[in-house]
């Protein structure tokens, strides 16, 4: 906790004079000696969107069939056990590893290369364990009562996780997401394996991800590592943590609501 | 179609544990029918037998046959959400969704595909009705349903199950979580669906089951002691034990 203060307080005291908002939204240009982040926030968004879009339904789906289908009633069934177990490890794995994990399997294999779609996919198995227990603790607190609720109305087993389970655990299941979404704007190793390095605008807004991209915090890596832009780059550092903060917070006070 | 419930020596094993050895009773259609015994007798687990609501306990084996209007509940391809549609269910504690008074009473027509807004608005208003709620409920069906108190919540339930149209309604301990206000309210309610539906009751409460039903059960660790008219299972058992129990000596129970 302490350690956690002082980097704050260490990225606040170097990134606070430098923070200007035309720092986060404005283009690098060499020319007039101007540095800013707008690269690495669109591809950001791109990421977090995309990742979303293939580890929410995947999460929330398979976090739905471990405690609606195979885990409900009684003690939890050996397939459940082990599942869990799995996603217990994966949550553990370095980010790194997904990197590599990433790269030569979204990279090389199915010869996506160095582009923000090979980053997203990397980033969607990271953020894969993160939804699934998360979801899987907000269905849990469901009360049963309300399950049998409708199935006593005559719900087939879906109708009853359509219309009741789910709205009801509907804070919890944004909290997961949320939690998702501050591991992937927090995420650089992993990105820079398989998303790359390159600090463009988009060419071409559908095409994008199948471009190379810097997120934001491969942007920061790389203005602190050129050793030109170390005190910008502290700068976008503070205004993310800010934004991180916002998000687990929320994400804290929803997960909370539900039960 | 009238919703007449037969056991013939049903079983039923939880693991390893024999909840019900072998109960046999027929429950005639538009009576209350109560069952009584000291708590663990097997009273809530023959319920949820008769609407197939303990297949969703993982280990359980059974034996024997329930009987909805002659034919076997539980013959392989029967669809269970059409006798769970027959066979409505009303729990101990209530437990109403968390939406709107009007959306928890139409919830099981919308399940089962009604749509028109008039046709809803009237299973609403007469479910409500039936279960003696409209009064207190007709100018705020869009509020939560949580912000009625216990007593309103579990006559809210009694409605979304009536909304279904069922023929039965099974009751597990109703009002066991109720204030004795809201408890007279709804015996007085069961009295009044009497007519129109089967009712099967489970009950700690001695004096609610003379109060409620036409026909009554004693079970006792599983088994099925005696059953038959209350009057005459209240005034003058045939059971010893069926006596012990309802003049409150209770010890003999092991
Ligand atoms: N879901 C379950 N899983 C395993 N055993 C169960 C389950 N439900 C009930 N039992 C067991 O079956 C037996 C009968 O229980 P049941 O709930 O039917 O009794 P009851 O007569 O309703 O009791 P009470 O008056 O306390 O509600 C008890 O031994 C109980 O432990
Ligand atoms: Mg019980």
């Amino acid at each position: 906790m302490t350690a956690m203060m002082a980097i704050l307080f260490y990225i606040l005291l170097r990134g606070a004079s430098k923070l200007r908002l035309s720092l986060l939204i404005g283009q690098p240009s060499p020319l007039k000696g101007e540095y800013g982040f707008l690269p690495g926030l669109v591809n950001t968004l791109y990421i977090v969107v995309l990742t979303l879009l293939a580890a929410v339904p995947v999460g929330i789906g398979a976090a739905v069939y471990l405690n609606e289908y195979v885990g409900r009633s009684g003690r939890p069934s050996r397939l459940v056990r082990l599942i869990n177990l799995m996603v217990e490890a994966l949550a553990g794995i370095p980010s790194i590893v997904y990197g590599l994990f990433g790269a030569v399997f979204f990279g090389e294999a199915l010869r996506l290369g160095y582009s923000i779609l090979t980053g997203s996919l990397t980033l969607s198995l990271m953020a894969l364990p993160i939804i699934i227990r998360a979801s899987q603790e907000s269905l849990a607190a469901v009360p049963q009562c309300l399950r049998e609720g409708a199935l006593g109305c005559g719900a087939s087993q879906w109708q009853m996780i359509w219309s009741v389970v789910l709205p009801c655990a509907k804070r919890g299941l944004l909290s997961s997401v949320l939690l998702a979404v501050g591991r992937i704007m927090g995420e650089s190793a992993a990105l820079l394996f398989t998303a790359g390095a390159a600090v463009n605008l988009p060419k071409n807004w559908l095409t994008h991800p199948l471009a190379s991209g810097a997120s934001l915090t491969v942007q920061m890596y790389l203005g602190v590592s050129s050793g030109k832009y170390i005190d910008e780059a502290f700068a976008a550092a503070l205004a993310l943590a800010a934004v991180l903060l916002g998000i687990y917070l929320l994400a804290g006070i929803l997960g909370r609501e539900d039960k | 179609m009238s919703g007449r419930l037969t056991a013939e020596n049903f079983h039923l094993w939880y693991g390893e544990n024999h909840a019900l050895k072998g109960i046999s009773l027929t429950v005639p259609e538009r009576e209350v029918f109560a069952l009584i015994g000291p708590s663990g007798c097997g009273k809530s687990t023959f319920l949820r037998s008769l609407n197939r609501m303990t297949d969703l306990v993982e280990g359980v084996k059974r034996k024997g046959r329930i009987l909805l209007d002659g034919q076997d509940i539980y013959l392989p391809g029967i669809d269970v959400t059409r006798l769970r549609k027959r066979v409505g269910m009303v729990f101990q504690k209530p437990s109403p969704f968390p939406m709107s008074i009007y959306d928890n009473v139409a919830y099981g027509p919308r399940i089962h595909g009604v749509k028109a807004r008039s046709q809803l608005d009237g299973l609403v208003e007469a479910s409500l009705r039936a279960a003696a709620l409209w009064g207190e409920v007709s100018d705020r069906l869009k509020k939560p349903a949580l912000g009625l108190s216990g007593g309103q919540q579990q006559r809210l339930c009694i409605a979304r199950a009536l909304a279904v149209q069922p023929e039965v309604l099974l009751m597990d301990e109703p009002t066991s979580a109720l204030d004795p206000l809201s408890t007279g309210k709804i015996e007085e309610l069961i009295l009044s669906l009497r007519s129109r539906y089967t009712v099967v009751i489970v009950t700690h409460n001695l004096g609610q089951a003379v109060k409620v039903s036409d026909q009554a059960a004693f079970f006792l660790d599983g088994t099925l002691v005696e059953w038959g008219p209350a009057p005459e299972l209240f005034g003058m058992p045939k059971d010893r034990r069926t006596e012990d129990y309802i003049t409150g000596r209770r010890s003999l129970d092991g």
